[in-house]
């Protein structure tokens, strides 16, 4: 079993839902996993294996980022939302503003937003 | 502003809301082949091609005076569904009217039915060979008795197995067949039930189809690559209507062509 955290009857489940869960899940693990990490650095009286603490966190955040960009790619609103509020200059409440005004988003999206409907 | 000019038409954002969710509503119910393939995008406008990783190299000398190849891509095609909507309708959601939003319903069944026929039939002048042209194996016949559908659909399970294709397997059934399925009992029993009972994959209606085709579901044997996903845009208006297209960009690639099999009409050609 990949993971026992399934809310509902497996079989009930569309394999895209199940794939999206294990994702979901593995990148919880790895933002605990950098939370652990970073506190342990924090408390450590070793220089020696603060560094390997240290090196390991930012290794699950590239753990992190590879499964975050393999949710993106295959959830079409966490693609859109990604692109309307990663890398942005502006204050991060007002983004969603500014992308209404600017037409690409709210009511105004560039795509229906349709994707994959493999497994519906 | 993007290519879709959408802030330029005179729509308030809640019609804009109204024609975006019955379109999708439209899409995702007709969209048949999408709930069958692979799906890779939505990669945006500017993608235009996809890379087979393929090359096929030419002997001829003469020219660069050592032996060259062309770098073998499907390149997407792009759709467009043109559609009329009165601005005073859509203006009267603002007053809690429901718009007449006929046209967007029959905008979308066109544009599901182009990527349906592309995905089962092909689409030569786009490029692209559909799951039926692809298929090597013979198609089967189904007959007017609908009660010899059960056997007709062992036969096309055994097809595909033999030919070392894995399930899960699906059942894409044209409006003829789906109906005639639907009804079809023997002693009372549903024929659907039975059919059910060969695979474990879905059985689903696809508009566009003519018969049916069974195929696999294990993953890497058809691929719809999308440029940009379907989306509404604005072209323009006058003082009464608005004209506004669904489009879309897309290719369509069968990775494994033994992976369906199809069942074609009584009287019809391959």
């Amino acid at each position: 079993m990949a993971s026992t955290g399934f809310h509902e009857p497996i079989e009930l489940l569309s394999t895209e839902t199940r794939n999206l869960h294990r994702a979901i899940v593995s990148l919880m693990e790895e933002l605990e996993a950098i939370d652990w990490y970073q506190q342990r650095a924090d408390a450590c009286s070793d220089d020696a294996l603060k560094a390997v603490l240290l090196h390991n966190k930012n290794e699950e955040i590239e753990h992190a980022m590879m499964v975050l960009e393999w949710i993106r790619r295959n959830s079409s609103h966490f693609d859109e939302n990604m692109k309307k509020y990663l890398f942005k200059e502006s204050a991060i409440t007002e983004i969603e503003t500014e992308s209404k005004a600017a037409g690409d988003g709210g009511a105004n999206p560039a795509t229906l937003s349709i994707g994959s409907l493999k497994g519906r | 502003m993007d290519l879709l000019r959408r802030e330029l038409a005179p729509i308030t954002p809640e019609a804009w809301t109204e024609i975006d969710a019955e379109a999708k509503r439209v899409l995702e119910l007709n969209l048949a082949g999408r709930k069958l393939v692979d799906f890779k995008g939505p990669h945006g406008w500017k993608y235009a091609a996809v890379n087979t990783g393929k090359i096929s190299i030419k002997h001829d000398d003469k020219g660069l005076g050592v032996p060259w190849g062309v770098r073998e891509v499907v390149p997407l095609i792009e759709v467009r569904v043109p559609f009329e909507l009165s601005i005073l309708d859509l203006d009267n959601t603002e007053r809690g009217a429901t718009p007449d939003l006929a046209a967007v319903v029959n905008a979308a069944e066109k544009a599901a039915h182009a990527e349906d026929i592309a995905i089962f039939s092909g689409f030569k002048a786009g490029g692209i060979e559909g799951i039926i042209e692809s298929s090597p194996h013979a198609p089967l016949t189904i007959s007017d008795d609908y009660s010899e559908f059960p056997s007709l659909v062992v036969n096309a399970v055994e097809t595909l197995r033999r030919g070392g294709v894995n399930g899960p397997y699906a059942l894409a059934l044209g409006p003829d067949c789906y109906t005639a399925l639907t009804q079809a009992a023997e002693d009372g029993y549903p024929i659907r039930r039975r059919v059910a009972n060969f695979f474990s994959g879905p059985m689903m209606l696809a508009p566009a189809l003519s018969g049916a085709v069974l195929l696999s579901q294990r993953g890497g044997d058809f691929e719809l690559t999308v440029g940009q996903d379907l989306s509404i845009g604005y072209a323009h208006h006058d003082h009464q209507k608005v004209q506004l297209y669904l489009t879309e960009s897309f290719a369509f690639r069968v990775l494994e062509n033994a992976a369906a099999i199809y069942l074609k009409p009584k009287n019809r050609k391959k």
